[in-house]
């Protein structure tokens, strides 16, 4: 066990936790932030996306003891209140079915359009590739990201 | 107008006494509206004073605002909104002053708490809009009394109760406590389909925010005080069982709590249908976190001993087609010996597919808190009426000492209707005497499945020189269970008609997998009659639609269980709005049509290949689900369903070598993704005033139909064998 420091969703957190944890299970276990999902534990199926200094990471394969300084966001911190653009156009397409990969889903999109405001679909296909949606809304997460890249 | 009396339903309207309620404000934006409707601003609901129960699916505010409970599991087919909106239209509210939450287990109240079979609706239909209509009747007849009027005179209107001739007017919150006090109506009337405001017209998820916004919603997400976590070790090859468990190295990792063995089902007998499990004997790690539990399960020595043969896909094929020579007759029409003897041409084709796992994204989990004779478990299960009775023989707890409560589930497809992990859960509560979370790791998930079965078909069609289809002989069977429909098209549309069925042994688990046995037989069935057609050199929609016409005005035998015209309906609507024989120049194109859990569906694919890949540019769909209640999300379900069906088809299987299963995690076992769902879905639904069927099922099976015959078209090479992508292997 050891003690980190951890900036999350513009928070200092202090955890107790074996240097060797996951920051999904520190996230989900010590933190009570649940909205950063298990799916596989091996980072192949984007359930667990956050950002790590804003950009996408899957956090089932991320150490805390790696983590150190960097900024780490989670879906809980994305928006004040849901308010993100992206946040936004998937209750515009109204995307989820059952729901449970859609955070690392909106998470891996909201990375996406930071770094590219106006993606191709080949664009979006290549950034979102390694998020499954076991209920298949494909087509709509594509059509809601390109709403939220419209602003 | 349709009147029904109330007395079948009577135990579900019992009042109960007014529950106070706090002056909470929670915000609702996201309840309201539909895709038309462009999102408004967050407006705030606020929630009453006082509530009073009006029945066990509704109760009122003093301000108006309504409380929907959502009777059933919620698995991603979105009846958490559908069914309420079937309540909200016969009260006749304003969908804005709307909450919805879901309803306990509660056999007493509700009926058919489950998930399964594409039936919520279906089966829904009635009683939920009978709580809806009872409510109105009771808030009109608290009006009338209080209003010394003849109650035939009060009308109401989106929660607002009306008196014309007096012009009084009131909000149904002003009433709520006088309608809680009077008797429930011997009858009550429902709306006729023309004065639907609700149904029809969409509304969005009542759950959306909470899911963009990561609020905990789902089993997995179940945190207590004191709470500790558990996973249990099963035997890695089915035909294992555990010998013995060495758990030193494991009782002495940090934050292990306790390592032991339970055994769920130790008497076969006392097993339900919904006890569905490979491995009884399990070894069980509980620990402080779930990471510190991984580590120590890592640890773990066990040791495993055979019970019996172990299975291996590498043979299941072959031994599939020795064995389907004892299949069994199901159906026979006509004279399909002698058909075949005497006929000009005899196409006969073979199809597999392998065992699935159904790869729910939230793994198997549940908490349990087993303590004092009660037990109180929270988690995602698609049978919950059924799981309680089998906590209750396994515990020895009484079924009034059990508490069940429904969480949003991250996917169902079948696997959560086989419980055990609840009985795992309590019967690890009871030992441990805390609260504990058990989760599956994804390994574990995915071999200790109760999968899709592996199937086998042949197909025969008999040709005269004419080329008139005059014999049709299908001989259908899996491990463990046949995939036969004998009664399923196209019997009743060949004179001479022969199913046969059979089935062979598995020490495999295997259960219902979205769709079962629909899930093959149709891919098979489609694809087949498109190269009958071919050969017929018939246009294979014209093709399917005269065997329907001859099924619907002249057809062979009597328990043909679809209804034709409605099947031609949706191959007709399909064939126009594809612009079908008309648009088709450099289109590689695939046409199936298929019936499934009341429901018809037709599809239309246009695919390439480039490179070796299949891209799939568009689908459409035609969809006959009678009513369309929730119209967008009867849209997502085709979407969903389309892009299910053909990730499966082309990508998926699970294999075994030895008994083991030789995928665990979506590294090996492939399901679709992003950039190979297809790029465009149109659907189209037959308009109807039929009641509603259901959409969770119906749209899987004939997309691989679809793919098959594009995939023909795109290469010029039929496919008989799931997944149709070979992993390393180029198509063309």
């Amino acid at each position: 066990m050891a003690t980190f420091n951890l900036k999350i969703n513009g928070k200092n957190q202090e955890v107790e936790a074996d240097p060797n944890t996951p920051m999904l299970w520190v996230l989900r276990d010590t933190l009570g932030l649940v909205g950063t999902k298990y799916g596989c534990g091996i980072a192949a199926c984007g359930a667990c996306t956050i950002h790590v200094d804003g950009i996408a990471m899957r956090s089932c394969q991320m150490p805390v003891s790696k983590v150190k300084d960097q900024s780490i966001t989670t879906i809980e911190g994305l928006s004040e209140n849901g308010n993100h653009p992206v946040q936004k156009a998937w209750m515009e397409h109204d995307v989820p079915q059952c729901g449970y990969c859609q955070a690392g889903q909106i998470m891996s999109a909201a990375s996406l359009l930071n770094d590219n405001s106006n993606p191709s679909d080949a664009d979006i296909d290549a950034a979102m590739n390694g998020n499954i949606c076991r209920c298949g809304t494909y087509t709509r997460i594509k059509a809601a990201i390109k709403t939220a890249a419209k602003g | 107008m349709t009147f029904i009396k109330t007395k079948v339903g009577r135990r579900s309207f019992i009042k109960s006494s007014a529950v106070a309620g706090g002056g909470m404000m929670i915000g609702f934006s996201w309840l309201a509206g539909c895709k038309t409707e462009p999102m408004i601003e967050e407006e705030i609901l606020q929630m009453p004073a006082e509530w009073f129960n009006i029945n066990g699916f509704l109760k009122i505010g003093d301000n108006g605002v309504v409380t929907i409970m959502s009777p059933n599991p919620e698995i991603g087919q979105n009846i958490k909104t559908s069914m309420p909106m079937l309540v909200a239209e016969e009260l006749d509210i304003d969908w804005k002053k709307v909450v919805v939450e879901q309803a306990p287990l509660n056999t007493d109240l509700y009926k058919r708490q489950l998930a399964g079979g594409s039936q919520s609706i279906r089966q829904g239909w009635k009683s939920l809009r009978m709580a809806g209509a009872t409510a109105r009747r009771v808030l009109c007849e608290a009006a009338a009394k209080a209003w010394e009027v003849p109650v035939e005179e009060i009308t109401t209107d989106a929660g607002m109760l009306f008196h014309k001739a007096t012009e009084k007017s009131a909000h149904y919150g002003e009433f709520a406590s006088a309608a809680a006090e009077i008797e429930i109506p011997e009858e009550v009337e429902l709306k006729s389909v023309k004065d639907f405001k609700i149904i029809g017209n969409s509304k969005r998820n009542v759950d959306g925010k909470k899911i963009v916004t990561g609020q905990p919603l789902f089993g997995l997400d179940t945190q207590r005080e004191g709470m500790l976590h558990a996973m249990i070790q099963h035997p890695p090859a089915f035909g294992m069982k555990l010998k013995s468990v060495d758990d030193s190295a494991a009782k002495s990792m940090p934050g292990i709590k306790d390592v032991f063995t339970i055994n769920t089902y130790p008497d076969a007998e006392k097993k339900q249908w919904c006890d569905v499990d490979a491995f009884s004997d399990l070894v069980v790690v509980v620990g402080n976190s779930t990471w510190e539990v991984m580590q120590a399960k890592e640890v773990l020595k066990v040791e495993w001993e055979a019970t019996s043969g172990f299975e291996n896909s590498a043979s299941h094929t072959e031994k599939m087609a020795a064995f389907a020579g004892k299949a069994k007759e199901a159906r026979k029409d006509g004279n399909p010996e002698a058909a075949f003897k005497n006929a000009a041409e005899i196409i006969e084709r073979s199809y597999t597919a392998p065992f699935l796992a159904h790869n729910c994204m939230e793994p198997m989990n549940f908490f349990a808190d087993v303590k004092d004779g009660k037990a109180e478990l929270v988690g995602p299960v698609q049978t919950p009426e059924f799981m309680e009775k089998s906590v209750s023989t396994r515990l020895g707890i009484p079924l009034e000492n059990i508490d069940i409560q429904m969480t949003r589930m991250g996917g169902g497809f079948g696997r959560r209707l086989y419980g055990h992990f609840l009985v795992e859960a309590a019967l690890i509560s009871q030992k441990v005497g805390a609260p504990i979370k058990l989760t599956y790791t994804r390994e574990d998930d995915m071999t200790f499945g109760t999968y899709r079965p592996a199937y086998h078909a042949t197909y025969r069609a008999a040709l005269d020189e004419n080329k008139n289809l005059i014999a049709f002989h299908i001989k259908a069977g899996g491990i463990p269970e046949s995939p036969l429909f004998a009664n399923r098209f196209p019997a009743g549309a060949v004179d001479n008609y022969l199913a046969e069925s059979w089935s062979l042994e598995s020490n495999i688990s295997t259960g219902a997998w979205r769709a079962p046995r629909s899930n093959f037989i149709a891919g098979a069935e489609q694809a087949f009659l498109d190269e009958v057609a071919e050969k017929m050199g018939k246009d294979p929609i014209q093709f399917r639609l005269d065997l329907l016409e001859k099924a619907k005005n002249n057809p062979v035998g009597e328990k043909n269980d679809y209804d034709a015209a409605r099947y031609a309906g949706v191959l007709k609507l399909v064939r126009d709005k594809s612009n079908w024989g008309k648009a088709d120049a450099g289109l590689n194109r695939g046409v199936s049509a298929y019936f499934c859990h009341n429901s018809y569906v037709a599809n239309v694919l246009d695919l390439k290949v480039e490179n070796g890949k299949p891209i799939v540019d568009k689908v459409y769909c035609a969809v006959d689900c009678g009513i369309v209640v929730n119209p967008d999300a009867a849209k997502n379900m085709m979407e969903g369903g389309t892009v299910d069906g053909i990730g499966h088809a082309l990508f998926s299987g699970l294999t075994f070598k030895d008994g083991v299963p030789e995928q665990s995690n979506f590294d090996k076992y492939r399901l679709i993704r992003h950039s190979e769902a297809p790029k465009e879905i149109e659907v189209h639904f037959v308009k109807s005033e039929i009641d509603p069927t259901g959409l969770g099922e119906p749209p899987f099976p004939p997309i691989i139909g679809a793919v098959a015959n594009a995939l023909y078209k795109a290469t010029g090479k039929r496919v008989y064998d799931q997944p149709f992508v070979k992993e390393g292997a180029l198509l063309g």
